[in-house]
């Protein structure tokens, strides 16, 4: 089961590295990791996709709760949510194909942000689903360089988390 | 305000703290620190010839008083030889302070002289750590780290601090603060009512009860109420190794320790059990043998403070997160008020097949008429000539075992091993932290030919400081736990497991300026405990011969149920 747990943290030198050391001292699985400050610039909001069945997320989430830097923590597939990832991307736009990327580009509702005779770079935003449906409908071959900023978070309605 | 340098800060922290010892080593880094302990009397420094030992004495007075243990060592080498009890701590969840040295700030990262990121590599080790990046931040770390290390789930809590951070020219406003301000640490301190009143319920209706507490009941200070419960209800009582002594040894309810060695009755009761009370226990792999198989008609209570230890082996029926005392508490106070009796009828019947069971196969082993002492006779003259009230710290191996089987500990923290990392070598630093935090209490360390060279050295901080230690080397020539697996394993290859070229234990203790016997027949084995104990303020090192053939019973069958067991070499359940 694939799941997205938000943290809360001390905006701290050495606290995500003990996030990050928790999963491989574990043998837990980290598929994806954002990081960054918050509005209140003592906290971080983490963001990280992991799998494993409910026992094993329960022990991740029990394990990342006892670390001292750990503030809040919630598992936001627990309940509805909104989620999305960025992706950049340098497509290979020569002849025929430079319409036919573009248009395709339209369809996902992407946007081309930079441009060169040969090269499209590419901004992509929504579900890790879309993002790689795009990359399938584009077509390896025509993929020249891919970069992603992995899963962000939010649950829907009113719950927040903060202090 | 008051104006300190680093170190002076330092030093004053701990006084705040009440620190009456720290164990340590010196080194570059650390020696501003030193200079400002030379300049106090409060703190009491106890140099160690190793710094492993700095850590594990740290550990034993830890163990012993319930008070963290605090060790000073030194960057790069100082510090890399604290880690071995830095995990010793973590996995049997002890309250320490490890200070480490730390090359100056300016030179972090350069590969400097000394250089080692402890914060690294000491982190799936500790609970938590800090680096001291400011020297005016020292009293607010010092507060939170002996706060953290010694709530909840005690742990070890290391800082590691720049060398140029405690200069002695530099000075910064000190004032230590009176609390802790931690936003994202907050330890439970109340069960949930709900499910105490649910326990409550199940264990009144039980009819094959057992309780099974651990380390956390000796931690959490729960042996009165735990005892009180266990009487109220007329229940079977078993400990893990790191419970003993939570429970009277000696109790009438008292079935032995359960697990890989622990009692046939013990294991024979959790395995036909109905209800399980687990209390401050985590239910580890040394006591369930497969979980798959593990107590299959029981419900499991399970009380502990972190809930990360409950139904991470075995799932609970009732968890209940909360300090085991205040929840034990509870549950006899809803005893009271319910005014509600146990099931006596059933415990009856519960209480006349645990009985059959002790007497099928009670503790026992074959002595030899003429042959070779056994171990288990010298665990046996070691309470006698002690009265069963020494303090009695450990090794790792047979002879751990056979002081756990055959010690009947009534006291919590009398009896002081390393269960979750097994450490060889822990045996007599940790008896020296003992004797320092009760220096006329009577303190023997049970070890090995093979575990007291580990930390042999230690003899020597003995002597500098009067440690009366008593030291109970069971000597059976051999690596005996490993050699007994690979009798049982390996057809009996004994790969790498004897030990060779033994020193004169006599004459090493003797070199190091202490007394030392060797007993080598059973008819001496009284005689001389009895001498070596009435030399109240010597050391006595004390080598015993024994049957190096000689195996730990029961034990666990392997990836079987808690009731398969190996009862003798030739007998299984
Ligand atoms: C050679 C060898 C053989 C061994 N054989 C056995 C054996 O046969 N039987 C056996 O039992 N062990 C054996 N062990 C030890 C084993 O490895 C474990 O260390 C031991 O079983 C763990 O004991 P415990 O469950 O009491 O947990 P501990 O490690 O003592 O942990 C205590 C638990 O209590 C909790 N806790 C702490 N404070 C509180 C509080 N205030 N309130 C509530 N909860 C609290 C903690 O969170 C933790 O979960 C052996 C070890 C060695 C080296
Ligand atoms: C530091 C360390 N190294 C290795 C082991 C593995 N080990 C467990 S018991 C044991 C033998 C201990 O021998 P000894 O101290 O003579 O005790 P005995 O079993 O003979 O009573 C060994 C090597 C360990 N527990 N700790
Ligand atoms: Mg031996």
């Amino acid at each position: 089961m694939r799941r997205i747990i938000s943290i809360l943290m001390e905006n701290e030198p050495g606290a995500l590295s003990r996030v990050v050391a928790l999963f491989s001292q574990r043998g837990y699985n980290i598929e994806t990791l954002t990081v960054a400050p918050t509005e209140d610039p003592t906290l971080s909001r983490l963001t990280m996709t992991t799998t494993g069945d409910e026992y094993k997320i329960e022990q991740i989430t029990k394990h990342l709760n006892k670390l001292i830097e750990v503030v809040k923590l919630v598992d936001l597939t627990e309940g509805a949510h909104i989620e999305r990832e960025i992706m950049l991307m340098k497509i290979k736009a020569t002849g025929a194909q430079r319409a036919e990327v573009k248009r395709t580009v339209d369809i996902f509702r992407g946007q081309i942000v930079d441009v060169t005779a040969t090269v499209y770079t590419v901004q992509l935003t929504g579900t890790t689903d879309k993002l790689e449906a795009f990359i399938n409908a584009i077509g390896e071959t025509q993929v020249l360089e891919v970069v992603r900023s992995g899963v962000s978070g939010i649950a829907r309605g009113e719950k927040v988390l903060s202090l | 305000m008051e104006m300190l340098s680093g170190a002076d800060m330092v030093v004053r922290a701990l006084q705040e703290e009440g620190v009456e010892y720290i164990f340590g080593y010196p080194g570059g880094s650390v020696l501003h620190i030193y200079d400002a302990l030379f300049q106090q009397d409060k703190v009491s420094h106890i140099l160690v010839r190793h710094e492993q030992a700095a850590t594990h004495a740290a550990d034993g007075y830890a163990r012993a008083t319930g008070k963290p243990g605090v060790v000073m060592v030194t960057s790069g080498p100082g510090a890399t030889n604290a880690i071995t009890g830095l995990a010793t701590a973590f996995m049997d969840s002890i309250p320490m302070i490890v200070l480490s040295g730390q090359v100056r700030s300016d030179w972090i990262g350069d590969d400097a002289f000394q250089e080692t990121d402890m914060i690294g590599v000491s982190r799936p080790v500790v609970k938590h750590s800090f680096m001291v990046r400011d020297p005016k931040d020292i009293p607010e770390i010092f507060k939170k780290a002996f706060y953290i290390a010694t709530t909840g789930r005690p742990g070890p809590v290391l800082i590691d601090i720049p060398k140029d951070h405690t200069a002695p020219n530099k000075t910064f406003p000190y004032e230590y603060p009176k609390k802790v301000k931690l936003r994202s640490y907050a330890p439970v301190t109340r069960g949930h009512s709900g499910q105490i009143r649910k326990a409550v319920e199940e264990l009144l209706k039980a009819k094959r009860p057992v309780i099974y507490a651990g380390g956390g009941v000796v931690q959490g200070e729960a042996s009165e109420a735990l005892t009180k419960l266990a009487h109220k209800l007329n229940f079977p009582v078993t400990n893990t190794l790191m419970g003993l002594g939570a429970y009277p040894g000696t109790d009438r309810q008292f079935l032995g320790m359960l697990g890989m060695h622990g009692t046939y009755e013990a294991n024979m009761a959790m395995h036909s059990a109905d209800v399980i009370l687990a209390a401050g226990a985590r239910l580890d792999d040394r006591v369930t043998n497969s979980t798959k198989k593990f107590c299959p008609g029981a419900k499991l209570i399970h009380i502990d403070i972190d809930p990360a230890s409950i139904s991470k082996n075995v799932a609970a029926h009732i968890p209940i997160v909360g300090p085991v005392r205040q929840v034990l508490d509870e549950m006899l106070a809803m005893l009271d008020e319910q005014d509600s009796e146990p099931d006596h009828k059933a415990l009856e019947r519960w209480w006349q097949e645990i009985d059959g069971w002790r007497e099928f196969h009670g503790l026992r082993y074959e002595t030899n008429e003429n042959g070779p002492m056994k171990p288990q006779q010298v665990v046996q003259a070691l309470y006698k000539a002690t009265d069963g009230k020494a303090y009695v710290t450990s090794d790792v191996g047979q002879h751990q075992m056979f002081a756990a089987q055959f010690y009947k500990f009534d006291r919590p923290r009398q009896w002081i091993n390393s269960g979750g990392l097994g450490t060889m070598g822990f045996g007599l630093p940790a008896a020296m932290g003992v004797q320092f935090a009760f220096p006329d209490a009577v303190v023997a360390c049970v070890t090995g030919e093979g575990s007291i060279q580990m930390n042999i050295q230690e003899l020597s901080t003995c002597l500098q400081y009067g440690l009366p230690v008593k030291i109970i080397n069971i000597n059976n020539q051999a690596l005996g736990m490993v050699r007994q697996w690979q009798d049982m394993q390996y057809g009996g290859r004994h790969s790498q497991s004897y030990m060779e070229s033994l020193p004169d234990f006599v004459k090493l203790a003797e070199a190091y300026g202490h007394v030392g016997f060797k007993v080598e027949k059973f008819e001496d084995l009284e005689g001389a405990m009895n001498e070596a104990f009435s030399l109240k303020d010597r050391l006595v090192f004390m080598d015993i011969y024994v049957d190096p053939t000689e195996h730990v019973y029961p034990m666990h069958i392997a990836d079987g149920a808690m009731r398969d067991m190996w009862l003798s070499k030739t007998e299984r359940t």
